[in-house]
């Protein structure tokens, strides 16, 4: 990737990881630490792959982008507040009443194409609007990004049967495998390796990245597009509360937002690093 | 009524679908594994292309129809009933009810007129169910014609649509050629002023016969098809129940949560009037041929003019 591009991408996630953080902290709920662990992929998606267009955020041939992993909403209107969708001020009222922004995405939030949350249901209707591109002879692609804790829903397995049943391969799975869910390890909850050896069993063409190295990302992606007669997912290697020191590979930080003090350290460390990143 | 036509509502939802997929061009269609029995095959026949097997993944099924409407199609996903309401409820209210998306969800085999196969597959639920999503209209078609304009009226319908449709055959009561499907309108099928009946899907044809009996016996029964069990004619139910008095509901669906429910909502806040209800008791039905079912359990017109009776006695 261009170094330049890079240098970019790596400034624009850590403002997304600020804005995580905003708006955790003032929903005082949410889910911080597997928002994080998407930061990186959210912005390369975002600023390097999608075809989207803030100014017309409905417009028939864009990219479509379901959040199968809903829960980590906070990293999604971060990076949609970045791109420009609306304005960044929204994320301090996240889960307030009356607000835009909703607990776990919503369809009529400016950006956002599907309300999710419930798992293993975006990854279905992601291929839901994989094959009705197909059949309309559209040529948009559809990525999802879902847990790894998530996969242990059985309805993702339908959702991967049918998806290589019809050859979809305009779609692209992407699994955040940060390896926590909220009782703990996700082998020592209900084990869901060897997820690579599950995919391609179900005939999909499987890619593994690291979810916090931008040039590994992109040779995934562009992988992806090379990928004929079937679906694609990328398990992607990554960091939960990635990017927050106290926050990383920390299982309490699943779904718990941090008080004064902890929101205090967390904006001083990414603020440090945008600042590095800035030179 | 041994000359009268009958055709069962699953037919006329697949004939339907085949009719109107040359004037709808964003119609497509979705089942899983069950194409024969839900009659989609008919369509299929005709747009094979259009025709989209989801094997036996039900809940796959609703959130794919979701995302096909959300990118500009109008799916109808179609199973039985006991699968699309039941095992699937939870992603019909979450990708297609929550986002209010355009999805046409066709569910055959309601009811215990499912017959045979038994209690597993007999599903008296799936109104309750339906109606407690917001946004969701409910449509329970009483015969062949209405069937047939209620999947056209449902493609006219912004919004997503559950329609009951019926295994066993059912006497066709409407004339295709003047009958009008109006979405959310009660149709008034005969005058009364001893009793209001109210009915819906298979139970208006015998709502129909039970009026008849009354009437040679001395009582006035007005009886009113409830097509649309969401949104509800309120002003239909209102302007009977004043004019009778007394309330009778009939359908093959619990008495829980069903169209007696839904009667009763209007009438407690509206009309404040007695009301009786048929419906499938609290209780899980079983095995045996239909019609026998139907009778067993009360769901006849022999068992609606006696409870008219005692219905009326109790004004």
């Amino acid at each position: 990737m261009d170094a330049t591009l890079k240098k970019q991408l790596e400034i624009t996630a850590t403002k997304v990881r600020l804005g995580i953080i905003e708006g955790v902290y003032n929903a005082k709920s949410g889910h911080p630490g597997g928002s994080l662990s998407i930061a990186d992929l959210l912005t390369y998606l975002y600023f390097a792959k999608l075809n989207v267009y803030p100014d017309k955020p409905d417009e028939a041939s864009r990219d479509r982008f379901v959040l199968s992993k809903g829960h980590t909403a906070p990293a999604l209107y971060s990076t949609l507040a970045q791109k420009g969708f609306f304005p960044e001020d929204e994320l301090k009222s996240l889960r307030h009443i009356g607000a835009l922004l909703q607990g776990h995405p919503c369809i009529h939030i400016p950006g956002v194409d599907m309300s999710s949350g419930s798992l293993g249901q975006g990854v279905s209707v992601a291929a839901g609007m994989a094959l009705s591109a197909k059949y309309q002879g559209a040529d948009y692609k559809v990525y999802t990004v879902l847990g790894d804790g998530e996969i242990q829903e059985g309805q993702v397995w339908e959702a991967s049967m049918f998806a290589a049943h019809y050859k979809l391969d305009n779609l692209v799975m992407i699994v955040d495998n940060n390896g926590l869910q909220i009782d703990g390890k996700v082998s020592d909850v209900m084990s869901p390796y060897p997820i690579v050896d599950k995919f391609k069993a179900f005939g999909l063409h499987v890619i593994e990245a690291d979810a916090h190295d931008f040039d590994s990302l992109d040779k995934a992606f562009n992988e992806a597009e090379t990928v004929c007669g079937q679906p694609t997912v990328i398990v992607m290697k990554s960091t939960k509360g990635k990017g927050v020191s106290f926050m990383e590979d920390n299982v309490s930080w699943h779904g718990t937002a941090p008080n004064a003090e902890q929101y205090a350290q967390a904006v001083e460390e990414l603020t440090a690093h945008l600042k590095e990143l800035e030179g | 009524m041994a000359d009268v036509k009958k055709i069962a509502t699953r037919e006329s939802y697949g004939n339907a679908l085949a009719e109107l997929g040359d004037k709808y061009d964003k119609l497509v269609v979705l089942d899983a594994d069950l194409a024969a029995a839900t009659k989609t095959g008919i369509f299929k026949k005709k747009f094979p292309d259009r025709h989209f097997d989801c094997g036996i993944a039900e809940s796959n099924m609703m959130s794919v129809a979701a995302g096909m409407a959300a990118t500009g199609l109008i799916p109808f996903a179609s199973t039985f009933a006991m699968f699309a309401a039941g095992r699937a409820f939870e992603q019909v209210r979450n990708s297609i009810g929550y986002p209010h998306l355009n999805v046409k969800i066709g569910a055959t085999h309601a009811g215990i007129s499912v017959g045979e196969d038994g209690a597993t597959h007999q599903c008296n639920e799936d109104i309750a169910l339906m109606r407690t999503i917001p946004g969701m209209t409910v449509i329970n078609p009483a015969d062949d014609t209405e069937a047939r304009a209620a999947v056209e009226a449902a493609i006219l319908h912004e919004g997503p649509v559950y329609m009951r449709f019926g295994r066993l055959a059912a006497p066709v009561i409407n004339d295709p050629a003047t009958y009008k499907f109006e979405l959310g309108k009660g149709v008034q099928l005969r005058d009364g002023k001893d009793i209001a009946i109210f009915a819906t899907g298979l139970m208006v044809g015998e709502a129909i016969e039970a009026a008849k009996t009354l009437a040679d016996e001395g009582i006035d029964a007005a009886v009113i098809n409830i097509h649309t069990i969401k949104p509800i004619d309120e002003d239909i139910i209102v302007k009977n129940a004043q004019k009778c008095g007394v309330v009778l509901t009939v359908e093959e669906h619990s008495i829980i949560g069903g169209l007696g429910s839904a009667v009763a909502d209007v009438l407690t806040a509206k009309c404040p009037t007695k009301q009786f209800r048929i419906g499938v008791n609290d209780e899980f039905g079983h095995s045996g041929p239909a019609v026998d079912l139907l009778k067993e359990f009360g769901l006849c017109a022999e068992n609606i003019v006696a409870k008219a009776k005692e219905a009326v006695k109790a004004k």
